[in-house]
């Protein structure tokens, strides 16, 4: 059983970093990465003064006042997505397992194709500042607000949680600061950037991060590639005579082998990422559908490039970091756990220079993301429940006052959850919050534009549906029954709920609206028509601010 | 507005558009949904296949080069649409709201 769950905990790059030591050697103690890091915070806060001085109206706050080009976006974008977690946690599954760290990056590129396709352009077109916008067009627009943002809500602060936890901890190995301080630097920062600064400070410094991480990584392959004079077949075969699991790790198997399991983490990686509100909300950030479009372009390029550099990073690990003394602790392990492969790999082929610099990338990538959750989690408070539902009269200014004030709080807030949690394994937070992601919102949003019949009821049914299974899912299976209340055996045996769940919310919305025969149905079938075409021409919908 | 919407509505050019642009996002979403869980369904259920090797003299498996695969074709297919788009969807777009918008009130 032991076995199985070291398994499951490594099964958790994407959603969670967990370094195995807690309270180790730090793996860097020079000056040179907290030199960088600090220039990236006075950069980003001399950022956030211009950003400041700029954002005055709720359409700056929340959309940055829509002026943002589609490449600007779609490097954003891509920061969101490219996460500490993604980063660190895929090139150290693809050092521990091989092939199997390939799935994630494989499944989280696989989204962006279908949210270009299908997502992007519409949603742009019927939106404002948050997707329960364009949800909530045609239907009755309180109770599925309240849908919207409290899943909106609850992906962001499952999220943010296991994000500052990985975080406290990962800076804790990087630079030797204690959690505690780590956190609430992390947290201090990102209140600024986003209390301050909107969503234009949110996204230049997502910008600069995603340019920073791309151009780490970029260098890193690059070194690593120059070692083998450029031949994969030479790293790839220099990997298979260091890695003990030999050319297993060119074949798929070692990680998850249950066949639903697979199916189900593919689902979640692929269409969680159509459901996170951080990331829909950046499609408000540009002027028209057009550049919507060309947001999602420039993403996902920048996005799949970031995974074949990551596959490259994790083999070269195995390559130039296993098995060499330099790296690992006494018991034979890499000095912090597998999830530090990359930043080992930057020393092995960079020297401190480029460890100190991959290392601020981390420390700043962090930051980025969490400050892009904290936005869209003080969008659902202010705009989607106070300035909709609770007080549809409220000026420009007291909105603009309440998401500042729900900044504030939602910062204290996972602070706090973030010190309180320090020891606990979180991986069913970040998993619950892809769950939802993936079976409340997504299949919301998705219904709401494309299927003529979808009544508030069916929504409303199918939503929370959605949420419950997800949530029982997590409860009763092996993370939360086995890992953190200690039963045996867990009572629903798949880790990974998504597939369940998102087949439950479909299922649930379908039907209800198909038996749903009430006035306020039939009213909202035939709004469907205009919201239609709207969502196809972009007549009627919330252009740049005019210059 | 409303009488825009109505014109819209009942301009064949838009209905067209909106068929051809349709056809294609969810004829790539098809290509790309499939590429995909094809990959994963091997991983899932015959896994031994992508252990083989692309040749005698190489290391590289067909599952590794399946997985980049999907991620090089994901990446094409964004473009392909996105120059789709460009090149025609946005023009007839742009004609059909301004002739529902010019159109004499009837």
């Amino acid at each position: 059983m032991p076995k199985v769950n070291r398994r499951l905990k490594k099964a958790l790059p994407l959603f969670l970093l967990t370094p195995a030591a807690s309270a180790a050697t730090p793996v860097n103690t020079s000056g040179i990465a907290i030199g960088f890091f600090l220039l990236f915070v006075c950069t980003t806060l001399g950022i956030t003064w211009w950003a400041a001085r700029r954002t005055l109206t709720t359409r700056d706050f929340y959309a940055a006042g829509g002026n943002i080009t589609g490449f600007q976006n779609g490097l954003a974008i891509a920061g969101d997505f490219m996460s500490a977690a993604s980063f660190l946690g895929v090139s150290g599954l693809i050092f521990g397992f091989g092939f199997d760290g390939l799935i994630y990056a494989v499944g989280g590129l696989a989204g962006w194709p279908m949210v270009l396709f299908l997502l992007s352009e519409r949603l742009k077109n019927l939106g404002k500042y948050t997707f329960a916008d364009a949800v909530s067009l045609r239907l009755a627009a309180t109770p599925i607000r309240c849908l919207a943002a409290s899943g909106s809500l609850v992906a962001v602060v499952l999220y943010l949680i296991g994000q500052m936890v990985g975080a406290g901890k990962l800076i804790e190995v990087l630079f030797g600061l204690h959690y505690s301080i780590a956190v609430g630097a992390v947290g201090a920062l990102m209140i600024v950037y986003v209390c301050f600064g909107g969503m234009i400070a949110t996204t230049w410094v997502q910008i600069i991060k995603a340019v920073l991480l791309l151009s780490g990584a970029t260098l890193v392959t690059f070194l690593v590639l120059q070692r083998f004079g450029f031949s994969f077949e030479a790293l790839f075969r220099a990997a298979i005579a260091e890695h003990p699991r030999q050319d297993a790790i060119m074949a798929p198997g070692a990680l998850v082998h249950d066949p639903l399991s697979v199916i189900s983490l593919a689902t979640a990686t692929m269409f969680g990422t159509a459901g996170l509100p951080h990331i829909l909300m950046r499609f408000f950030t540009v002027p028209n559908a057009r550049e919507a479009r060309r947001s999602v372009f420039f993403a996902s390029a920048f996005i799949g490039y970031f995974y074949l550099l990551t596959f490259i990073i994790g083999f070269g690990a195995i390559a130039l970091v296993a098995g060499k003394p330099d790296f690992l602790d006494a018991a034979g392990k890499l000095i912090g756990g597998d999830n530090m492969a990359a930043i080992h790999l930057a020393r092995a082929a960079g020297g401190e220079l480029l460890l100190g610099f991959m290392s601020a990338v981390c420390f700043a990538t962090i930051l980025a993301v969490v400050s892009g959750l904290t936005l869209s989690g003080a969008s659902a408070i202010s705009h989607d429940l106070y300035a909709n539902v609770f007080r549809p009269g409220a000026s420009e200014q007291e909105v603009v006052k309440v998401s500042r004030i729900a900044t504030i709080v939602l910062g204290l807030v996972s602070v706090s959850l973030a010190l309180l949690f320090e020891s606990q394994n979180v991986a069913y937070m970040v998993l619950l919050a892809f769950a939802v992601g993936a079976s409340v919102n997504f299949p919301l949003l998705f219904l709401a534009m494309y299927w003529s019949r979808l009544t508030t009821t069916g929504a409303l049914t199918g939503g929370v549906a959605g949420l419950l299974t997800a949530v029982g899912f997590i409860v009763l299976g092996p993370t939360v029954w086995v890992e953190v209340l200690g039963h045996a055996a867990p009572i629903v045996p798949y880790k990974y709920p998504a597939l369940f769940a998102m087949a439950v919310s479909f299922t649930g919305s379908i039907v209800v609206s198909l038996l749903d025969r009430s006035p306020r149905a039939a009213r909202e079938r035939a709004a469907f028509r205009h919201l239609y075409i709207r969502s196809q021409t972009g007549l009627g919908s919330e252009g740049a601010t005019p210059h | 507005m409303e009488d825009t919407y109505r014109r819209i509505d009942a301009d064949p050019e838009f209905h067209a558009l909106s068929k051809r642009r349709s056809r294609l996002s969810w004829a790539l979403t098809a290509v790309v949904a499939f590429s995909f869980y094809l990959w994963i369904f091997v991983i899932a259920f015959k896994p031994a296949w992508f252990a083989q090797t692309l040749g005698p003299d190489t290391v590289l498996t067909v599952g590794i080069a399946g997985g980049l695969g999907v991620i090089v074709l994901a990446v094409t297919l964004t473009g392909i649409y996105i120059w789709q788009a460009n090149q025609h969807f946005d023009a007839q777009n742009r004609k059909i709201v301004a002739h529902a918008q010019s159109e004499p009130q009837t």
